[in-house]
């Protein structure tokens, strides 16, 4: 359970987030969308305490987050540009995660690692890797250690289609697990069977925050793709 | 927080620069201690060697190094660990690696030949000055977002504290010659860690004598026991202090 509360962040002269209250409840898939720049990342980014808010707070099980570190045990995040240290093997990274994150009797989970065959190219350096295959490994270090909530920003541009038909099959499997997952994206089309819930951040304020159902009636369309433009068309929804 | 320690220092126990910096180090030491029959005279061309290669290879090295590891800081940041502690783990594996170096460089084999006080004092103060200008990069880099800058400002500082320092002080030396200046040339002194390393080494080599009434007062001053006591202080502060900013603007930093 995610409480944020009138959240606002201002970078310079611009307000990247302004007045942003939302509530994501456990056990639920949640789409986060909207245009390039309306605040998706920041917001997300301000979930893992990787950008302070100016404004607001951020409640994360009943427990205030700012200041905080060690609710990040329970949050994997996939972040839209993975970067690593380049010297590092894949091997090496994953090694170091566990040992900094794995804590004794916390099984791990290694399904997607297994399915995308990354033991097969362990000893490859990052800076070799192809964007897709860093997309791979940011994929598999955000389902590793079996967290509660699951943040992908972006996650499957990038990927290659029978990649991304894996790790949507795995997003579905931790939905139904009881996990709260946060996937922003703008390939709107594969969210259809993928999310619940739909948030709609513009201009770095929140327009909506409904259940896909409810958007389907409220705008009379089947697909998300269609609904979405709909929204966009009328503005006033 | 040896976690990542260790993986910084692996991390930069492997790059090239620094194994060159040990060895450039080595071959200094050994050709001071060779070259020249005058113990007292190796110790002063080393001292000055290592107090313009240490600071400058330390503060450049760090900075650099603090922007290349921008990622790994990323990745660790949205990690349950906490920041202050991501930044001093980095720091310390740095400061680590550049000593490790230094040790072999100069540290060993200077104790090996030259096993006096003085030579303790002049590694002592070498490591000193590493750990400082270490974290003065760390301060720079942590509130500088643009590389470029943060690599300028490295070097401006370097050049501040070994070169334009020392031209100011001698500067109000002369504009305030008619005026007591002993005690106000202990607290210039102390304001530079670089001079302060020089001022505490030169007194035990007894060079002191060359510098007439000021020396004699600062022989009083930081001959003593005491008096080395309180320089290694303001050094240990010269490093304390720009850690601490550094961590208070690390922990509301945007990543």
């Amino acid at each position: 359970m995610i409480d944020l509360s009138h959240i606002a962040k201002r970078y310079g002269r611009l307000q990247v987030l302004d007045d942003v209250s939302l509530s994501l409840p456990m056990g639920k898939s949640i789409a986060l969308i909207g245009p390039n720049g309306s605040g998706k990342t920041t917001l997300i980014k301000c979930l893992l305490g990787m950008v302070v808010p100016d404004k607001g707070s951020i409640s994360f099980k009943g427990r205030n987050i700012l200041g905080d570190w060690s609710y990040r045990a329970d949050i994997g995040y996939m972040p839209q540009i993975g970067r690593y240290p380049d010297n590092m093997t894949i091997a090496q990274v994953f090694g170091m995660m566990k040992d900094i994150r794995c804590l004794p009797g916390k099984d791990l989970d290694e399904d997607l690692v297994n399915a995308f065959q990354l033991p097969l190219i362990y000893d490859k350096r990052m800076r070799t890797l192809s964007g897709g295959t860093r997309q791979k490994v940011s994929a598999c270090l955000a389902f590793l250690f079996n967290p509660s909530v699951i943040v992908l920003d972006e996650p499957t541009a990038g990927l290659d289609p029978v990649a991304a038909g894996i790790l949507t099959k795995k997003i579905l499997e931790e939905t139904n697990k009881g996990k709260l997952v946060l996937i922003t994206s703008h390939i709107l089309s594969e969210l259809d069977d993928l999310v619940d819930e739909v948030v709609y951040l513009q201009d770095g304020r929140v327009r909506f925050h409904k259940s896909l159902p409810q958007l389907r009636v409220d705008t009379g369309e089947q697909k998300l793709v269609r609904a979405i433009a709909r929204v966009m068309e009328n503005a006033t929804i | 927080m040896n976690k990542i320690i260790k993986y910084v220092v692996l991390d930069i126990l492997r790059n090239k620069i620094l194994v060159s910096y040990t060895v450039l180090l080595f071959a200094i030491t050994m050709t001071m201690l060779f070259l020249q029959d005058n113990q007292t005279k190796s110790l002063l061309s080393l001292l000055n060697i290592v107090l313009i290669v240490l600071p400058l290879v330390s503060i450049i090295f760090s900075t650099i190094y603090y922007y290349n590891s921008i990622e790994f800081i990323e990745l660790l940041v949205c990690q349950p660990i906490r920041r202050s502690r991501i930044l001093l783990s980095i720091y310390a594996g740095l400061a680590l690696s550049l000593l490790i170096a230094f040790g072999i460089g100069v540290g060993l084999p200077l104790l090996i030949m030259d096993h006096s006080l003085t030579s303790v004092l002049l590694v002592l103060i070498g490591a000193l000055l590493t750990i400082i200008f270490s974290a003065l990069a760390i301060l720079g880099s942590v509130f500088m977002r643009d590389k470029a800058r943060g690599i300028g400002v490295a070097i401006l500082a370097w050049f501040y504290f070994s070169l334009l320092y020392d031209g100011l002080v001698l500067f109000l030396l002369f504009q305030f010659s008619d005026y007591p200046l002993e005690k106000p040339s202990i607290v210039l002194g102390s304001l530079n860690p670089i001079d302060l390393g020089r001022i505490i080494l030169l007194l035990r080599l007894d060079s002191s004598a060359m510098m007439g009434y000021t020396g004699a007062v600062f022989k009083s001053f930081f001959g003593s026991a005491g008096g080395i006591l309180l320089g290694f202080g303001i050094l240990t502060l010269w490093m304390v202090l720009p850690l601490w900013g550094a961590v208070r603007r690390f922990n509301h930093k945007d990543l």
